[in-house]
């Protein structure tokens, strides 16, 4: 699998290995594309659309379309981040982002991807949802508020901690994630160590007793833009 | 003498917390009112407008039926109308009422609450107390609001290149840092 494949993204010719997405290249090549559902120690997912580019005039989730020889990638234009801000609006207005009490805020990567792409405001009508929080777990809690439904989660527990604990259930406007047992969380075998406590974006899954650790200023997200350590890369 | 264009401000469902901010530019503010002339605000204590503003700054979203009115007047009167923080801009900590039902949100407030004392049972309903809303509405959903200044409180900085760049005539270029949703 170490065969070369030459392309372009925004005209910067890259160098991929055969087999590899386009995100993964990119982000080789210290190139960022914005994403939200995208892990890359997990088994990409492509629900979120924001790492959408334009294959060779297509639009395709970067994260799950191969590289190929000699395809032509769009990734910064003003059409895709235009259009990447409707995703992220709609992600906003769907749930109920409290930015101003949650304690993810500085290091949460729908708020970072909004920020990099300027969002001072959502531009839609707000839902204001019913949603469910589960805090009977004794060291992680579950706010469903702030899912936007990546399935990190559900992907590192089934494939890396080997649990099971997340599913998806339902459909449309009213999927949601659940967990696999009796009544709640408490009755999960889910542990604070495990990757599926660790991988969500948002506040959604929190670990207790770990909360407002890190002063504002120095929040991950507080003086550099999300991606800034992929475009670091660049040579 | 050339009239400085005027700038009004109004608290809606917020905590003032937003108009603090305001007022923590700091020695700027005698720049500022070299600027502008205040209108309508809080911060002169002007109860009615005077006349037409340049700029409208909004805290707060709508929770009763006269932060409507304010609102809806605010909009007439300025040409420019900035959604100053997040309770103007999403509801903040008022909308948090908004997937309960109002009658459940009165009850617990001035009936069930732990710490109430209410012995005649009365919910407030003097026609002088403008009628809440089924929910609280953030601004857009009301009027057209033209800028956003997102925050809680949005930083004094935030506020203060906003305003220049908009009274100067300059495109508001907004620095990484200064875009923050807490």
């Amino acid at each position: 699998m170490s065969e070369q494949i030459t392309f372009t993204i925004d005209g910067i010719e890259i160098k991929g290995k055969a087999g590899q997405t386009i995100i993964e290249a990119a982000d080789e090549a210290g190139i960022y594309i914005p994403r939200l559902c995208y892990h890359p120690e997990l088994a990409p997912h492509g629900s979120c659309r924001v790492c959408t580019v334009l294959v060779n005039g297509k639009p395709q989730s970067a994260c799950t379309q191969p590289i190929a020889e000699g395809i032509t990638v769009e990734n910064n234009t003003k059409e895709l981040d235009e259009h990447r801000r409707n995703l992220i609006d709609m992600l906003f207005i769907e749930g109920n982002h409290f930015c101003m009490f949650c304690e993810k805020s500085g290091n949460c990567e729908l708020q970072a991807v909004a920020y990099r792409l300027g969002i001072l405001a959502p531009k839609y009508p707000y839902f204001f949802p019913k949603k469910d929080v589960d805090s009977t777990h004794p060291d992680i809690f579950l706010d469903l508020n702030r899912c936007i439904l990546c399935g990190r989660c559900v992907s590192a527990s089934r494939d890396i901690d080997g649990k099971g604990v997340f599913e998806f259930v339902g459909r449309s406007i009213e999927k949601k994630i659940a967990v696999n047992a009796e009544a709640s969380l408490k009755d999960t075998n889910l542990k604070q160590a495990d990757k599926a406590a660790d991988v969500c974006p948002v506040g959604t899954i929190n670990k207790k007793r770990t909360a407002f650790a890190i002063p504002i200023g120095k929040r991950l997200y507080d003086s550099k833009p999300i991606g800034s350590d992929i475009e670091s890369r660049r040579k | 003498m050339m009239t400085k264009p005027k700038v009004a401000t109004a608290s809606l469902a917020g905590c003032f917390g937003c108009h603090m901010s305001l007022l923590d530019i700091d020695e700027r503010i005698l720049k500022l009112i070299e600027l502008v002339d205040f209108d309508k605000s809080p911060i002169d204590d002007i109860k009615e407008f005077t006349g037409r503003c340049a700029i409208g700054l909004i805290e707060g979203g709508c929770a009763n039926e006269d932060n409507v009115h304010v609102l809806q007047e605010f909009r007439k009167h300025c040409d420019i109308l900035i959604a100053v923080g997040d309770c103007a801009i999403m509801g903040d900590i008022p909308a948090m009422r908004n997937n309960i039902p109002l009658k459940e949100c009165l009850e617990e407030a001035y009936l069930n609450g732990p710490t109430v004392y209410n012995p005649e049972k009365i919910i407030p309903n003097d026609k002088e107390l403008p009628l809440c809303l089924n929910r609280v509405y953030p601004c857009h959903e009301v009027v057209k609001i033209d800028y956003s200044l997102p925050g809680c409180p949005p930083n004094a900085d935030i506020i203060w290149q906003a305003l220049v760049a908009l009274l100067t005539g300059k495109p508001l270029e907004l620095p990484y840092e200064l875009i923050k949703y807490d």
